[in-house]
């Protein structure tokens, strides 16, 4: 294949953001207090979040994901099938798999490349039938989740050199590559690729995209 | 003696300047003495009784039996209609569709025909708003069938074209799987252009990107002289094989109609006659229009000449098989629009207007410009092209850097990334038309959105391919820009006299001059 689509997830193909998804797991611990405490926790550090988004969307993510610190492996398999279910599926966009159909049916390879936990993206990968997913990882320490993310860390910039890595990996010329996002973060990864193309775009990747001529497409309703 | 058809005017010292369209602005332009300027035909006169004639129509066809003849109870019909790209700009409503549409449904009801489904044969043009729609088809029709069966033809369709065949020349045929389902497809046609209809109807409208490139391509193109005259139009034999494949596997049943010239209402009409014969009235007003139209934004400026639906008259009503009743058509639409004219210019000279059937609704930009120049306005021939081989247009266009987002989204990458590689239609389809005609986000695009399939732009800068082949240069006056035009491969002039003067450059002494003024609509019938 000479060419690859690579898709953002949340809120590109999905309606949501890493939210919900942490939050899910958050709640959902094996007894209510630990849940209380882990919620209890987030909510103290939202202004640390706020202002790690502010600066850097890497930064934002490893915040995020410090707060599944001492989850058992264990218990994130069986929570990320929940999430996935409850979560993921229900607010992937209704022309989302339409949209990963027709790529594949003009050849490409399709690679989910998202800041979400490989756990909870395994499962939409494979409904959607992407060849690959890119997604970040969890450090483990004896069978718990340190709490850390393993490099590399997929956000922001970083996924334009995941991509270029990727792309030299699977002989794909990078200029007949698509690349798909909603957010301004995201600009780097469009960038790499030959074809860079908004979904639902953030006001500032829209006047971007409008200044360049990126192409938007609206997948928020099944094709007839 | 001057044996010049009345439609051909020659300029002499007393002859007014004439006033062109360049885009949706109007210039006056002065001639030089001697320059021939073409005339549409005085507008035919429209039936008396259009609902009477479509009856009269599908009762006596050309080449099968009348249409109630075709049906039975139970049976399964497709009826297909020509999309808004005609006729241009929209008519007033009730649309000719509608009127076909408002006989043709109760009569099949009457049959015991319920098995019916509508679709606008759109091929990879732009799918029509629900708005549309019904505009074109009336509430009646629209609240029976929409969404449901009453929709847009979609090429990409998973499972949504079927095989017919292929004929002898190897073109594979294609066409939507409803209609090959069909018992019965009715095609609900009308004629703008020469071009339009007969075998197009179906083998075009109802396909898909597999069939279309058998013809849409820049070889079929320099081929044919012109695609106006379909005897001379290798894309019009191309295609009749092609339609006459489908034929041999489906009953099809034409309704085609043509209109006339009258474009313009009462208040614009002036804009279609000679400017020497204009009362005091019309100059004022044709005087008062030049200079609103300069202070006015631009959409405002559209916005006066397609807000306003056109007052066509409905002048031919034609039913049948398929060949048997487009050459009544074909008859019809010359009889309206051709002008005979002796001898061919150095020198052809054209306003290009705001308006083309690919931006109905939205902006001319540049891909549609160099469709229109070297495309449509150069291919308004029969006989032999307006200009001589080698010759010179030099046409009126702003060449504004503008393509609408929600049509045109397919055009930009094709114009600022790939047409700045190469203007060669042959490397163009070689090397990139497959390629992007797949890209996945156009391709939606085309299917949720309103958008032109991406193999659309391709075809746009093959429709001048005979244009570009034949034409020596072009030059553009009026252009707001210098890279437009340059990408376009013409050259810029700030004012029609400079146009002249470079012209002249590559001319033979005292060059032969023709002004071609449109619009309405008009075709030359040229003899050597």
């Amino acid at each position: 294949m000479s060419a690859a689509a690579y898709f953002d997830v949340d809120g590109t193909l999905v309606g949501t953001n890493l939210i919900p998804p942490t939050l899910a797991y958050l709640l959902n611990q094996a007894s209510p207090l630990d849940s209380a405490r882990r919620f209890g926790r987030l909510l103290l550090g939202t202004p640390a979040l706020v202002a790690a988004e502010m600066q850097d969307r890497r930064l934002f993510n490893e915040e995020l994901f410090s707060h599944f610190r001492g989850m058992s492996e264990d218990r994130m398999v069986v929570l990320s099938a929940e999430v996935y279910k409850n979560v993921v599926k229900p607010n992937l966009l209704p022309g989302a798999k339409d949209l990963i159909d027709q790529c594949k049916r003009a050849g490409m390879r399709v690679v989910l490349i998202t800041g979400s936990l490989d756990w909870t993206m395994a499962p939409l990968a494979e409904y959607l039938g992407a060849d690959h997913c890119i997604s970040n990882r969890l450090e483990l320490k004896d069978g718990y989740c340190t709490g850390k993310l393993l490099r590399p860390v997929v956000a922001g910039p970083g996924k334009a050199t995941l991509i270029v890595e990727d792309a030299r990996a699977h002989g794909h010329d990078l200029m007949k590559c698509h690349a798909y996002s909603d957010s301004f973060s995201d600009v780097p990864m469009m960038s790499v690729v030959g074809h860079p193309i908004c979904i639902r775009p953030d006001a500032r990747l829209r006047k971007l995209a409008e200044a360049y001529h990126w192409a938007t497409v609206d997948i928020s309703r099944r094709t007839p | 003696m001057n044996t010049e058809h009345p439609c051909v005017v020659t300029i002499d010292h007393r002859s007014r300047p004439r006033v062109l369209f360049s885009g949706d602005q109007l210039v006056e332009v002065d001639l030089p003495v001697g320059t021939r300027v073409v005339y549409p035909r005085p507008t035919m006169a429209p039936l008396g009784d259009v609902d009477a004639a479509i009856r009269y129509a599908i009762s006596h066809p050309y080449g099968c039996e009348p249409l109630y003849a075709l049906l039975r109870p139970g049976m399964k019909i497709t009826i297909a209609l020509d999309d808004i790209s005609l006729p241009l700009p929209k008519m007033q409503t009730p649309d000719i569709r509608e009127r076909v549409l408002n006989i043709v449904l109760p009569l099949l009801a009457d049959y015991g025909v319920t098995d019916i489904h509508l679709i606008v044969a759109t091929c990879l043009h732009r799918p029509m708003s629900g708005d549309e729609i019904k505009r074109m088809v009336g509430t009646k029709t629209f609240d029976r069938f929409w969404p449901d069966r009453l929709y847009n033809h979609d090429a990409e369709k998973p499972g949504g074209l079927t095989y017919l065949g292929t004929t002898d020349a190897g073109e594979i045929v294609e066409i939507s799987t409803r209609a090959a389902e069909s018992d019965l497809i009715i095609y609900v046609n009308v004629n703008f252009v020469p071009m339009d209809g007969g075998h197009k109807s179906v083998a075009v409208g109802l396909c898909g990107y597999r069939s279309l490139k058998h013809h849409h391509n820049p070889y079929t193109i320099r081929n044919s002289h012109s695609y106006m005259d379909p005897e001379k139009s290798e894309l019009n034999h191309r295609i009749t094989r092609m339609g006459q494949l489908v034929n041999k596997h489906k009953k099809v049943f034409h309704i085609e109609t043509t209109v006339n010239n009258r474009i313009f209402d009462k208040p614009l009409e002036f804009l279609a006659k000679n400017e020497d014969t204009l009362s005091q009235t019309e100059l004022r007003a044709q005087k008062t229009l030049i200079r609103t139209l300069q202070v006015l934004p631009q959409p405002a400026r559209q916005a006066i000449f397609t807000r306003v639906p056109s007052p066509y008259g409905v002048t031919g009503v034609f039913a049948g098989e398929t060949e048997a009743t487009h050459k009544h058509t074909i008859e019809r639409s010359y009889e309206q629009y051709l002008v005979p004219i002796q001898g061919q210019a150095d020198i052809l000279v054209s306003g290009v207007p705001y308006i083309s059937p690919y931006n109905v609704g939205s902006f001319l930009n540049p891909l549609l410009v160099a469709c229109m120049t070297q495309g449509y306005i150069f291919n308004l021939y029969k006989g032999v092209p307006l200009v001589k081989k080698g010759g010179t247009m030099i046409v009126f266009h702003p060449c504004t850097d503008h393509f609408d987002k929600r049509h045109h989204p397919t055009y930009v990458e094709f114009f600022h990334r790939i047409l700045t590689k190469t203007r060669d239609a042959v490397e163009l389809h070689k090397k990139y038309e497959a390629e992007y005609a797949a890209n996945p986000a156009y391709i939606q695009l085309y299917r949720t959105g309103l958008s032109y399939h991406p193999a659309h732009p391709f075809f746009m800068w093959y429709w001048g391919e005979n244009g570009r082949q034949h034409v020596g240069r072009v030059i553009v006056v009026g252009a707001d820009n210098e890279y437009i035009p340059k990408i376009l491969g013409y050259e810029t002039a700030p004012t029609f006299a400079d146009a002249l003067r470079m012209a002249k450059d590559t001319a033979p002494p005292n060059p032969s001059v023709t002004c071609l003024h449109m619009v309405p609509m008009l075709m030359a019938e040229v003899t050597p």
